[in-house]
């Protein structure tokens, strides 16, 4: 491990400061914003952000670009849904509707969840590239299609009324917003650590490796189809705890939260991050929601027919958006910004720079 | 030594042989083992929709049918997205949209050229009211398709990911406008626009049973057609790449891009030609499908990925792995949906979703390039 604390660049202490004062505002959340801003728009932030997280984390360290973060996502919420609840008057309509201890469950949801992961990604573990990507969106898809159709768990309506079931220690989020902010925004910054930690163990070191040189570190001996599976499962236990934190959210999941637009939804949202850096995932997130709750009151002549109920604006503006950044900068907004710096210090007057985007969470 | 001695067997052979056992079992399901359901209700892990083929050999014959002809549908759309994705290692993810554009377009074509409501009756229709949309649709998504190609690929030729992710985008706005507006040219408000379900209607003569004289099955003649529509542009295709001077290129340049440029052959010209044909290909396949089914706002998923599970599992950039592919998922997603044990599930559950998500990991675990695509 390299502490490079004591000899940090310029960079480094500008993002630094970025990074603190944004932690510092997101500890001061619900305080600083409004109801609206802290409850809707920065939770669903920092949740989104662990999932694209989870999906930045495998294209910049394992060098695969997975479409099945959104699936993992779901399949957490599905499990804690079907274990948690419970039927009868006044309990939700479909699922198993286990109702175990909800601590149970969420342990399960998430070991399951890790333990699917790792059955995919041993499968797509020899693919690379574009076949891994093309892989990983059937896996997407077939579980949007395994949910709608197998009643017994989900169904097309899904589960609905989860977040009344949490574990005691967290205690009633529907009565509490606040503790649901700060549970996600420990879970958001919980990812990045984790993640920071993991690229700097032998295994994220060698992941690298094999993320670089797969045929070189395969006759050093190493294990590439293992690593990339452990790598995959990682990923998967991250992105369950995007999912556990959605259903508690929103109380609900159905396979409409894990279709195709949404597991596209999920890859614009790391891509407009940037794919080669964890903190893109929460700017990302934090755009793609600005763009999401702001962008639909508006329809744009030709592009839509005036109403955003079925389609028109808002889905256009998102794609035309993506298009621009992987045409402009395929390395998102921490690519711009990244640039921005190494321009500004080669000009040679490097310091904190008045229009840096904002970073939230993490 | 006189007795039978076992094969010794290397770690290799061990869950080959575990997936053969499957096969064969699954096989012997359908061909001996499946009963109809009694008349009582219940039943065991034997019960499933129709009897074993040797009962029930009717049903039987109708599935394979269904398997077969579904198959050509398929070819036609995933053959485009092999070719496209074989030559240029693009993997287009707007096929799916193309698909559902080229489908609506033919949609609004036939309903002007018929003068027909919402719903197109079949009887309404000649062969020219069917052709003419077809005729229509596929130089529209050729455009498009060449558009998209000339615009935002061509430049960025050897970025994979990078080209996915610009047909990514292009799928989301492409599938939006479709959604905002189409179907446009229908009789109600509530009818227009917002992507709803329309359907083409196959020409007036394909609407009878052809009597089969096996079994007493009469079967649809549209669904004939489609199979014959389907090995047709097969066959096309085929002597096009294998016969011809054009395909000779392709194909060279599938194998070894470089050296096919380094030759003074124009490859450029070639993928224009390659990606302009792939989309026509996906027009051609909605205006079938969509006449045997329909289209809705949506189905650009669902087309992504039954092309997708088709290169998948026949192998990528192989028109003899498209047919494989085609053929084997029609058969797996057809069969499993009606052949699977019913007894305990609900009235609403499909377990075979499942079944195509084990055809492409046994696939992959045997083949990661697939059943024709070759290593590297």
């Amino acid at each position: 491990m390299r502490w490079n604390v004591l000899r940090s660049s310029p960079k480094t202490t500008i993002e630094r400061a970025i990074g603190a004062i944004a932690l510092v505002l997101a500890a001061l959340g619900p305080l600083v914003f409004n109801q609206y801003w802290a409850h809707q728009i920065l939770i669903e932030t920092f949740l989104f952000g662990i999932a694209a997280a989870s999906l930045i984390f495998l294209s910049a360290y394992g060098g695969m670009v997975s479409l099945a973060q959104t699936a993992l996502f779901g399949i957490a919420g599905v499990i804690l849904g079907n274990l948690a609840t419970r039927g009868g008057p006044g309990g939700t309509s479909k699922g198993l509707h286990l109702g175990w201890d909800p601590t149970v469950a969420l342990v399960v949801a998430i070991a399951m969840t890790t333990a699917i992961g790792l059955m995919f990604g041993a499968i797509a573990a020899r693919s690379i590239g574009i076949y891994f990507l093309m892989i990983t969106l059937t896996y997407s898809v077939i579980t949007t299609y395994f949910l709608g159709q197998v009643t017994l768990v989900s169904g097309f309506s899904g589960i609905g009324g989860i977040n009344r079931y949490t574990p005691s220690w967290i205690g009633d989020l529907t009565g509490h917003p606040n503790r649901l902010y700060y549970v996600s925004l420990v879970a958001a910054v919980f990812t990045y650590v984790l993640i920071r930690y993991v690229v700097r163990t032998p295994f994220g070191i060698t992941l690298q490796g094999v993320r670089d040189e797969p045929v070189r570190m395969s006759s050093l001996g190493y294990n590439v189809p293992l690593h990339r599976t452990l790598a995959f499962g990682f990923a998967a236990f991250l992105a369950s705890l995007s999912g556990v934190l959605y259903v508690w959210w929103s109380g609900q999941i159905a396979p409409g939260n894990v279709d195709l637009p949404e597991t596209i939804s999920l890859l614009v949202i790391a891509v407009i991050g940037g794919l080669a850096r964890i903190e893109g995932a929460w700017l990302g997130a934090f755009a793609f929601i600005i763009i999401q709750n702001y962008v639909r009151g508006f329809t744009f002549p030709f592009l839509g027919f005036g109403g955003t109920l079925f389609g028109g604006s808002f889905n256009t503006v998102i794609g035309i958006i993506f298009l621009l950044i992987v045409l402009i900068s395929p390395d998102g907004l921490m690519g711009i910004w990244d640039r921005a710096l190494a321009a500004r210090s080669r000009v040679g007057r490097a310091g904190p720079s008045a229009e840096a985007p904002a970073r939230t969470g993490g | 030594m006189t007795g039978f001695r076992l094969p010794r067997l290397n770690r290799r052979q061990v869950p080959l042989l575990v997936v053969g056992a499957a096969v064969v079992f699954a096989l012997a399901y359908v061909l001996l083992i499946a009963q109809k359901p009694p008349a009582t209700g219940g039943g065991n892990w034997r019960t499933t929709t129709f009897g074993s083929a040797v009962d029930d050999p009717g049903s039987f014959l109708r599935i394979f049918l269904d398997s077969i002809t579904f198959a050509g549908a398929l070819f036609i759309v995933a053959s485009g997205f092999a070719l496209i994705f074989g030559l240029m290692r693009v993997v287009n993810m707007a096929h799916g949209a193309f698909y559902l554009l080229g489908g609506y377009i033919a949609y609004e074509i036939q309903q002007a050229m018929t003068g027909q409501g919402f719903a197109i009756p079949t009887s309404q229709v000649n062969t020219w009211e069917w052709v003419v949309p077809l005729l229509v649709a596929a130089p529209c998504i050729a455009f498009v398709g060449f558009v998209t190609q000339q615009g935002l690929l061509r430049w960025n030729q050897g970025q994979e990911l990078r080209q996915a992710l610009i047909t990514i985008a292009i799928s989301v706005i492409v599938a939006d406008q479709i959604i905002a507006h189409f179907p446009r040219a229908t009789s109600t408000v509530a009818q227009k626009f917002g992507g709803n379900a329309v359907s083409l209607s196959w020409p007036g003569w394909t609407d009878r049973f052809v009597n089969l004289h096996v079994a007493g099955v009469h079967y649809s003649l549209a669904r004939l057609v489609m199979l014959g529509l389907g090995i047709a542009v097969g066959l096309a295709l085929w002597l096009w790449l294998y016969r011809t001077k054009t395909g000779m290129v392709i194909r060279a340049g599938v194998d070894d891009q470089k050296m096919t440029s380094a030759l003074g052959i124009n490859i450029q010209r070639t993928f224009a030609i390659a990606f302009v044909l792939g989309s026509a290909l996906a027009a051609f396949g909605a205006v079938v499908w969509a006449s045997q089914a329909n289209i809705a706002a949506g189905q650009d998923g669902q087309w992504l990925l039954n092309s997708l599970v088709v290169v998948i599992v026949g192998g990528m950039g192989s028109i003899f792995g498209a047919a494989a592919g085609a053929i084997l998922y029609a058969f797996v997603l057809n069969f499993s949906a009606t052949y699977l044990p019913t007894a305990g599930a609900d009235c609403c559950t499909q377990y075979s979703i499942v079944v195509t998500f084990a055809l492409i990991a046994l696939v992959l675990a045997f083949r990661p390039q697939g059943l024709f695509g070759r290593p590297g």
